[in-house]
Formats: structure tokens, C-alpha cells, sequence
């Protein structure tokens, strides 16, 4: 059953079908988002651009449950899907290692450089000990996510799941979409 | 049950498994010094296949390996791979990234996209199904056989075909270094000289199917458990939360005195392994004989799981506890049960562990035979 959705564009949010107002467009748009809903959270400005997506997003889902918590929690699951896994971190990371004669390889971009990191970001926040997973497939397709979803139910703690689409191909241009599902 | 019904490796140590496991068995390594290659600065010791033997204009090198390894396993089957019922789940952190240096030429950009590099492999096989990329670090292998075990218990696929690839490049090597992660030599996991890990070239596949009754010489994917450390995106838990947790799942209600071995990741980097034994004493399992496989292949990333699931399938087959290769003296905090002899094994059970960046963890209990 799915309970809370949230979409974010370079240009809307959507929280539960309601628009979200703001003023900035694109990366603009997330730090504004982070300010205005989050906050306290200043790791935030050392993510690459998928996970301030999803980490952006999975707040404002989480806020639409009401009386957050933060008590671990073994049972919900963090599972997203994209097109291109982590491309916007993985171009800035060869940009360091592009040219010999300024070859400066940096930690700090190589750690970003796996899609499911952002999953890991989720899971830190809010003290996920559940499963979390990180899904490629070349077009968005809902028919796909729902199925696979359905079958993360199979894990035998698994009650509920952070779920859905969150793509990044460079960090002005984003899409996420997803959605909170209860067994 | 989720049965296994062919596997293959293609790796520097042979491409076949019982290549692949004859190498392990006898000590052999594939790990070499590298000095200047790719014009990294610093050397590094890898085990690397041959480029020129997997030199292609259609396929690049990941792609190829992926062709090949998939096409031996299915030699031993019958499987329709043109059956909208036989899904495809490739298992792979960073796929065709070399494409993203601008001197690379030789193919189309988009094949950079895990998506796209998937369906070549589908299109190659004439399969009509959408692949699914699963790319969780380096939990990928298991990961990818847990996603098979559901498509098939779902009902919806009769056979999924898990193939694990990675083939190193200088983005991949660099990065590694950058994290200081790298051994200068051979790695040693688990050992108190440990210096870190080492990287390898592999793709390996499993195909699985669902069966009601189950022979006797037969390999069952049992359970398996994916769960999270909550701690740090790239420096694993200090209580081992993540492992933990997949293990205990994953054991279920198994009495541990069923199990041959836990086949660890056992990186040899100081706080993976540390991070293992703390896990695997927590979930009880201390008395278990534990073996890494790094000091044959390296670490082969998206293709781990899946290769190292196929050498300990055989191992077992072949009552060997494989020694691990690199291992002297126990430096880990916990007393866990390693050795670098292989050791004689009447049990038909192992756990296969994995962690990785994002805090990642999973294992899989695989056990032989139907009488469970």
C-alpha cells in the first residue's frame, strides 16, 4: 500500500500532490529545500547531487508521517532506481584524474561514486539498520520498481519501504519520485 | 527452493569454474605489481586479465567478459534465453566507466550508462526482458542472487541469469588509492600485517531456477539478507551492525554446526576485516572456520559475490575448507577461525559475507541437498 509521495523537478515539488512553493530553480532549488524543511544537517553540503536529491526528498517524505523519531528501526527498507547511477559524481571524480599533469585524485569525490550511497545517506539519517538497495534500469519504468518492491516484502523483518525514482545526470537536471509503501 | 543450475568464471585463474576452483585449490594467484600502467603514478598489484585477448570492436572489454562467461554457463543448460520468462540481473559497481576519459574513443558515450551496457548484453542474447542492473557496491554479487531468489519465488521468471563484472581502470585503481586503500603487496586478510586490498578483473555468472524437490548433489540459494551499519557512508560499523544483522537473518534457525565455512569478504583493509570478526562473534558463529578468497583474485567488486559464491560451492562439493591465501598471523580483535591451509569439510552449508560503501552488508546461506 503506498502512503506518502513526493516528486522533485529542477523546477516543482511535489509533496502528497500539493506544490511545494519556492523560489530557486535547479542545485539552487535543493539548498533551498535543505533550508527551509531541514536545516540541522550540514552533511549535507559534502553530498554529490544524487544524494542531496534523495536525502531532500526522503525528508520531506518523512515529514509527511508526522512525530519523527529517530529511533533505529530494522524494518523499513531503502530501495531506489535510476538511469544513471551516480554519473554527476562520477564525471566530477574524472575530472580530477583527467589531466597527468594535474592529477589530484580526491577522496571526497571517489566516496561518492556508487549510486547506493545515497541510500546509505537515508539510512544514517534516520537510523535504518533494514535492507538498502541500489537498481539500474535504462528508462524510468513503474511497471519494473512496483515488482521488484512487492518482492523486497519477501525479507522476513521487512514491513515498509523508502521507495522509488531518484536520477541525477549533472547537477542542474533531476528527478525524483518516490514514495513511502507499507506490506 | 532456488536452485543453482550452472555457473562459470572468467577470471585471470582460468575461464571455467572448475578452472577457476582447481587454480584456488592448489594456491595459485593471479595477483601481479603493476608500474606505470594505464600512466597511473603510483604501481599497484592487481590481478588483471589479458586486454588484448578481450579486444573487441563491439564489445567492450566488461561487456565481452559478461558474453562469454554467460554463454559458457548456459552450454550446460537448455535454457530458451529468448523466453520472456528468463530475466537477466548483471551485478556490477562501475560497468564501462572508462568510457568517461575523454582519450577513449572506440565506443558510443551512452554505454557509460549500466542500463545501456546491459542491454547489449540482452540484445546479444536475444532476450526481450528489460535487464536489471543491481549496483550496490560491493555487496553487488550477493545482492544480485538475493534479487534472483524473488523473481523466482514471485513466480513470475523461471530462470534468472546473475552475472558479477568488474574490469579495473584508472578511475577505478586511482580511487582507490586516493582512500589510501591500496596494498603495496599481496593482501593479507585478517592477518596483523594486513596493508589493505587489492583490486581484480572478473565476471562471473549463476543461473537459478525454482524446483520443488531437490537432488541431493544439488545447490540451494537458502536465505538471504541485505542490512545497513546506520554509521558511515565509507568506514564500516565498529559493532559490525550491518554484517550483524545480514548474518542473523540469513542463519535463520540453522544450527552453525551445519555450517563448512563463512566465506568472508576478508578485503585484508584494517577495519573491514576487524569489522568482520566483530560481526561474525556477535552472530555466534566464532567456532565457524572463515576464509577470504582476496589473495587470489583481489577484490573483484560487482563481480565478488557471485565468483566467490561459485569457489565455495565447489569447495564444499569437494570437502575443502580453502585456505586463505596472504593470512599468517590472526589480527583481528576477535578470535575467529582462519587458516592459510585448505581443510577437510564433511559439512553442506556456507555463508557467503559481503559489506561495502554506504554502510552495505549482506549474506547468503547456501546449502547443498534438499533435506532441510
Amino acid at each position: 500500500m503506498m502512503k506518502h509521495s513526493v516528486i522533485i523537478t529542477p523546477e516543482h515539488v511535489v509533496v502528497d500532490g500539493n506544490p511545494l512553493m519556492h523560489s530557486e530553480k535547479g542545485s539552487a532549488l535543493l539548498t533551498e529545500l535543505y533550508r527551509n524543511n531541514i536545516g540541522d544537517y550540514p552533511k549535507f553540503f559534502k553530498m554529490d547531487t544524487l544524494s542531496k536529491l534523495g536525502f531532500i526528498a526522503s525528508e520531506l517524505l518523512l515529514n509527511t508521517e508526522g512525530n519523527r523519531s529517530f529511533e533505529p528501526r530494522e524494518d523499513r527498507a531503502v530501495i531506489l532506481f535510476n538511469r544513471n547511477a551516480s554519473l554527476q559524481a562520477d564525471t566530477a571524480y574524472q575530472a580530477t584524474i583527467q589531466n597527468p599533469e594535474n592529477f589530484f585524485p580526491s577522496p571526497a569525490a571517489f566516496v561518492y561514486t556508487l549510486p547506493n550511497i545515497v541510500t546509505g545517506e537515508i539510512a544514517i539519517r534516520n537510523k535504518y539498520f533494514g535492507e538498502t538497495s541500489f537498481i539500474v534500469i535504462d528508462d524510468y519504468d513503474e511497471k519494473i520498481i512496483m515488482e521488484n518492491l512487492r518482492n523486497a516484502f519477501q525479507d522476513p523483518m521487512t514491513t515498509s519501504i523508502i521507495g522509488g525514482w531518484v536520477d541525477c545526470s549533472d547537477e542542474e537536471h533531476f528527478e525524483a519520485k518516490i514514495f513511502l509503501m507499507e506490506k | 527452493m532456488i536452485v543453482c543450475v550452472a555457473h562459470n568464471i572468467i577470471s585471470p585463474l582460468g575461464v571455467t569454474s572448475a578452472e577457476n576452483y582447481a587454480a584456488v585449490e592448489s594456491g595459485r594467484s593471479a595477483l601481479k605489481r603493476y608500474d606505470g600502467l594505464w600512466g597511473l603514478p603510483e604501481p599497484f598489484v592487481a590481478s588483471l586479465l589479458d586486454r588484448d585477448v578481450y579486444t573487441d570492436d563491439r564489445y567492450t572489454i566488461d561487456e565481452r567478459i559478461v558474453i562469454d562467461s554467460i554463454s559458457r554457463a548456459l552450454k550446460e543448460t537448455t535454457i530458451d534465453v529468448t523466453s520472456s520468462k528468463v530475466l537477466f540481473i548483471i551485478s556490477t559497481t562501475k560497468g564501462n566507466v572508462f568510457l568517461l576519459d575523454k582519450r577513449e574513443t572506440g565506443f558510443p558515450q551512452e554505454r557509460v550508462r549500466l542500463g545501456m551496457m546491459a542491454r547489449e548484453i540482452t540484445k546479444h542474447f536475444g532476450n526481450p526482458n528489460e535487464p536489471i542492473v543491481v549496483s550496490n557496491a560491493c555487496i553487488s554479487g550477493v545482492c544480485a542472487q538475493i534479487e534472483a531468489m524473488r523473481y523466482l519465488e514471485s513466480g513470475d521468471y523461471d530462470y534468472v541469469i546473475v552475472c558479477g563484472v568488474d574490469v579495473q581502470s584508472a578511475f577505478i585503481v586511482s580511487g582507490f588509492q586516493s582512500f589510501k586503500a591500496l596494498s603495496p603487496e599481496d593482501c593479507k586478510p585478517f592477518d596483523a600485517n594486513r596493508q589493505g586490498l587489492n583490486l581484480g578483473d572478473a565476471a562471473a555468472t549463476i543461473i537459478y531456477t525454482r524446483k520443488n524437490k531437490v537432488d541431493d548433489y544439488e545447490w540451494v540459494a537458502y536465505r538471504g539478507a541485505i542490512r545497513n551499519d546506520a554509521n558511515h557512508i565509507s568506514g564500516p560499523s565498529r559493532t559490525g551492525e550491518g554484517s550483524y544483522r545480514a548474518l542473523k537473518v540469513a542463519l535463520g534457525g540453522l544450527n552453525s554446526d551445519e555450517l563448512a565455512f563463512i566465506n568472508a569478504h576478508g578485503t585484508a583493509t584494517s577495519y573491514n576485516d576487524e569489522m568482520e570478526s566483530i560481526a561474525i562473534e556477535r552472530a555466534g558463529l566464532a567456532s565457524v572456520p572463515v576464509n577470504s578468497l582476496k589473495g587470489y583474485y583481489g577484490h573483484t567488486m560487482g563481480a565478488a559475490g557471485v565468483l566467490e559464491t561459485i569457489i565455495s560451492m565447489q569447495a564444499v562439493d569437494d570437502h575443502n575448507i580453502l585456505g586463505t591465501r596472504g593470512f599468517d598471523t590472526l589480527g583481528v580483535t576477535h578470535p575467529i577461525d582462519v587458516s592459510n591451509q585448505n581443510r577437510a569439510t564433511e559439512k553442506r552449508a556456507f555463508i557467503k559475507l559481503l559489506s561495502g560503501f554506504g554502510g552495505c552488508n549482506a549474506a547468503l546461506l547456501m546449502t547443498k541437498g534438499g533435506q532441510r
